[in-house]
């Protein structure tokens, strides 16, 4: 446990090394931001439709929220340095460490997750929390709100994790490290509700999505936050979102094991 | 080239997450000095080894001298150029291999990097040919060509670096460490072939290296930097004569030894029939025989310390390690 | 041997490299073929329940997004050198370019190029035609030259920025990623038409960073909202940011040379 905590120590210090890159960080993230809300802003302008899905103070949460958490919840982060390792077959060595590999792998991300994300989301958080009107970022309804929001935090991170490992078990079995990774991200940013928010798309693939664990990664707790999901639901959501995780985090073990085994039977 | 000085500013870094965070808000630099008044000249044809060890300026040195590094002082001419302000034209003239990275594509057949390094210098096809042909003679290139560079063992992708720094016939030759990481075979291959080319087509050689059979077997001169100081000028065995001085003496016996310690020797070990001395060089003849007085001798040998460590002591003692 | 055979030789090389690695090559290639998907079918998606945007068609926008599309991808792939600058300067590879007589433009293109980008281009292609087909005010030979111009010169200012993101890494290397704002943010900003936004962002991608000169001008040419030439002509003006970006990108090699590093 000592190991994984000093790994995260010591992308923290990485990152906090790099002052430039923080602030650049933080331009991004708000350019990225006002760009999506400003294109939602038009939609909801040009549409006389009165009975839509989300708010518009609703919607801008939704963004922020994705923004200051994107190093946390993004489905797209790929350790170029392990997709190297198991390319290449250096990954032999990690074997040899008296160690189980998920879980190692697993704390490791995490660990580049929360690091990534302490030193973005506070200032973007405290810079929307200042503007004016609906582009405003509020605090949740109530307390109980706020709690359950964090424990939605908690498993989405996890889950992002759980999701993303599947990309190097993926890698193992294809050895090719860009494109699986590509074809991962792009079908679960999707189907997370991270390029549009998903009650905006079509009742039927809305059903396909609840059913998917995707959603708990941005939609479950964004929408959650800005008062979108009533606090049953979101009770519910979180159970499930627990579920999914144990599922996930067991199926990928496993295929880690059997993918490692036949990486180690081809000799690496 | 003289007098040619270079600073560099580097951020100073403090350690743990409290420099970090300090590092968010203000940040102290630090001057360099990575060449001080280096100064030496190199007439065509030469074949000068650079040594030093790591840090003392020879990269900064070679970079300053192939024009891709603008000195803060001093001034250098190479062939009647201004490398850093000819570039342009200069570097047509030049050749240079880097032992670590590589000018060859890495996925293609080496002879198709060939050809586009003939298309990069425009060097006509059939001086291209007539060059690649004695190239691929001289390093035993043949059945390498037509592979692609990953491939290739090490040794094989020097040989092929080694001809594509060449194919443009430069005056030049800039070589950074070109046997570091090679076999016996590979390297002694190499230094054949480099003596060659200096040799036979009076290609001006100019190489830093960390091996220090490399300067015995190829370096006419040495130029010894430490701290970005040119600390030594000239050949190996005036290097020698100036900073290694002892000798081992090793005498052979039959009898009995008694004590017999001639002059300015030390006694370092004794064994059955034989001694160990230490000893100055310029005393070794008066010793040799004063022993063959005192004693029956069957054999003697006195002993040079190896380079590699004439070269260790050296840095020791001029603290430029 | 002039420039142009060089960057020809340059090409065949690159893409003989690239098929060193088939299998993966167009697993990545359809990999980047399911990003512009994805983001095209959530364009499709919010045209869906909206209806309208400030009175633009569906149509009208896929046209512009396929167009941003094909444009970024064409800088992506030619410019892929300059977008990966970084690694050259690190690796040192840029001390090899420097050491040889040709123009350092054209070896930094020649350098690097990712043709696995073909999955997003045939994508953006796609989404062009078939916007196209749903146009038949575009079914004239100067609207679709006018098109394919934007195309062209939407990818020229793409890797105008490359190239002043490459230029960055002279001096730093860190907060690359603002680079990013104006590569992958012009891209995804570009993809609706200008007018949606607020004012200083059409001024600023109009003035400074020329996006809007190449897709949203000659846009409103196309789609009839105006009959100015200007409009026309704008992608070509869009152009001259070629020129301070290549200035620049020099002055940036001769910092390189006087610092090493």
């Amino acid at each position: 446990m000592k190991m994984y905590f000093s790994l995260f120590r010591m992308k923290l210090i990485a990152g906090m090394q790099y002052r430039a890159a923080a602030w650049a960080g933080i331009a991004t993230q708000f350019f990225w931001g006002f760009m999506v809300i400003m294109i939602y802003e038009a939609f909801y302008r040009s549409s006389s439709a009165g009975n839509l899905p989300m708010d518009f103070d609703q919607v801008c949460r939704y963004v922020w929220l994705q923004q200051a958490f994107l190093y946390l919840f993004n489905l797209w982060n790929r350790d170029n340095e392990l997709l190297e390792m198991i390319t290449s077959g250096t990954v032999s060595y990690e074997l040899c460490r008296p160690l189980e590999l998920f879980p190692f792998w697993y704390a490791r991300l995490l660990g580049q997750r929360l690091a990534g994300t302490v030193l973005r989301c506070v200032p973007v958080l405290m810079i929307a929390s200042l503007l004016p009107g609906a582009y405003r970022m509020t605090l949740p309804p109530s307390v109980p709100h706020a709690l359950l929001f964090l424990a939605a935090l908690t498993v989405a991170m996890l889950l992002a994790t759980a999701i993303n490992m599947f990309v190097y078990i993926l890698t193992f079995k294809l050895m090719n490290a860009g494109g699986a990774a590509l074809i991962v991200s792009a079908f679960s940013e999707f189907l997370s509700g991270s390029l549009i928010a998903i009650p905006f798309m079509p009742k039927t693939l809305q059903y396909v999505l609840y059913v998917l664990p995707f959603r708990y990664t941005a939609d479950f707790p964004f929408r959650f936050y800005s008062g979108n999901i009533p606090m049953t639901e979101g009770l519910w959501s979180l159970a499930a979102a627990v579920g999914w995780l144990a599922v996930l985090c067991l199926l990928g073990a496993v295929l880690m094991k059997r993918a490692l085994r036949t990486a180690v039977l081809q000799g690496g | 080239m003289s007098g040619i000085s270079k600073t560099f500013r580097v951020v100073q870094r403090g350690q743990g997450l409290r420099g970090a965070a300090g590092a968010l808000f203000h940040r102290e630099y630090r001057e360099i000095r990575a060449l001080r008044n280096v100064s030496f000249d190199v007439p065509d044809g030469a074949l000068v080894g650079m040594i030093g060890p790591n840090g003392a300026g020879k990269s900064t040195c070679v970079k300053v001298m192939a024009g891709i590094l603008v000195p803060s002082s001093g001034t250098c001419e190479i062939m009647g150029y201004v490398p850093w302000r000819d570039r342009a034209r200069y570097v047509g003239h030049l050749g240079v291999v880097f032992g670590q990275r590589t000018q060859l594509w890495w996925d293609v057949p080496v002879r198709d990097s060939f050809e586009l390094l003939r298309d990069i210098y425009r060097v006509p096809e059939d001086r291209h040919r007539r060059k690649r042909e004695r190239y691929t003679d001289l390093l035993d290139l043949g059945d390498l060509l037509d592979r692609p560079l990953r491939q290739l063992s090490l040794g094989q992708r020097m040989r092929c670096e080694l001809a594509a720094s060449l194919l443009h016939e430069p005056k030049i030759l800039f070589l950074d460490e070109p046997t570091i990481g090679l076999d016996a075979v590979s390297k002694q291959a190499v230094r054949t072939f480099i003596r060659e080319i200096n040799r036979d087509d009076g290609v001006t050689v100019i190489l830093t290296t960390h091996d220090t059979a490399d300067l015995e077997a190829l370096a006419d001169r040495i130029l010894l930097l430490g701290h970005g100081q040119l600390l030594y000028d000239g050949t190996l065995e005036g290097l020698r004569a100036r900073y290694d001085t002892d000798r081992t003496l090793t005498v052979r016996f039959t009898g009995n030894a008694g004590d017999v310690t001639p002059p300015g020797c030390t006694l370092i070990s004794s064994g059955e029939g034989m001694l160990v001395y230490r000893i100055a060089s310029d005393t070794v003849p008066l010793a040799i025989a004063q022993l063959a007085g005192a004693l029956s001798l069957t054999d003697v040998r006195v002993e040079e310390k190896p380079v590699d460590e004439v070269i260790a002591t050296l840095y020791r003692d001029l603290r430029i390690q | 041997m002039n420039a142009f055979r060089l960057l020809r030789k340059y090409i065949s090389m690159l893409f003989q490299s690239a098929m060193e690695y088939r299998a993966s090559f167009w697993l990545t290639a359809a990999g980047h073929f399911i990003v512009t998907f994805t983001s095209c079918i959530s364009v499709l998606l919010m045209f869906e329940r909206f209806g309208q945007l400030e009175g633009w068609t569906m149509w009208e926008v896929l046209l512009c997004t396929g167009a941003v599309q094909t444009a970024f991808t064409l800088a992506e792939c030619f410019g892929r050198g300059f977008d990966t600058f970084r690694q050259l300067v690190r690796t040192g590879g840029l001390d090899t370019l420097l050491l040889r007589p040709r123009n350092i433009f054209l070896q930094i293109f020649g350098w690097r190029m990712d043709f696995t980008r073909i999955g997003r281009f045939l994508q953006g292609c796609f989404v062009m035609v078939l916007a196209v087909s749903h146009l038949p005010s575009l079914w004239f030979p100067a609207k679709l030259g006018v098109l394919a111009l934007m195309v062209l010169s939407g990818a020229a200012i793409f890797t105008g920025v490359f190239i002043l993101g490459a230029t960055l890494c002279f001096w730093t290397v860190e907060g690359l990623e603002v680079v990013n704002i104006l590569t992958y943010g012009g891209q995804e900003i570009s993809k609706y038409p200008f007018d949606i936004y607020k004012k200083p962002y059409l001024v600023f991608f109009t003035g400074i960073i020329p996006y809007a000169c190449s897709f949203y001008w000659p846009l409103l040419w196309l789609t009839g909202r105006s009959g100015s030439a200007w409009c026309i002509l704008a992608p070509v003006l869009g152009l001259l940011f070629l020129i301070p970006a290549c200035c620049i990108f020099k002055l940036g090699v001769r910092h390189y040379t006087s610092t090493g590093s």
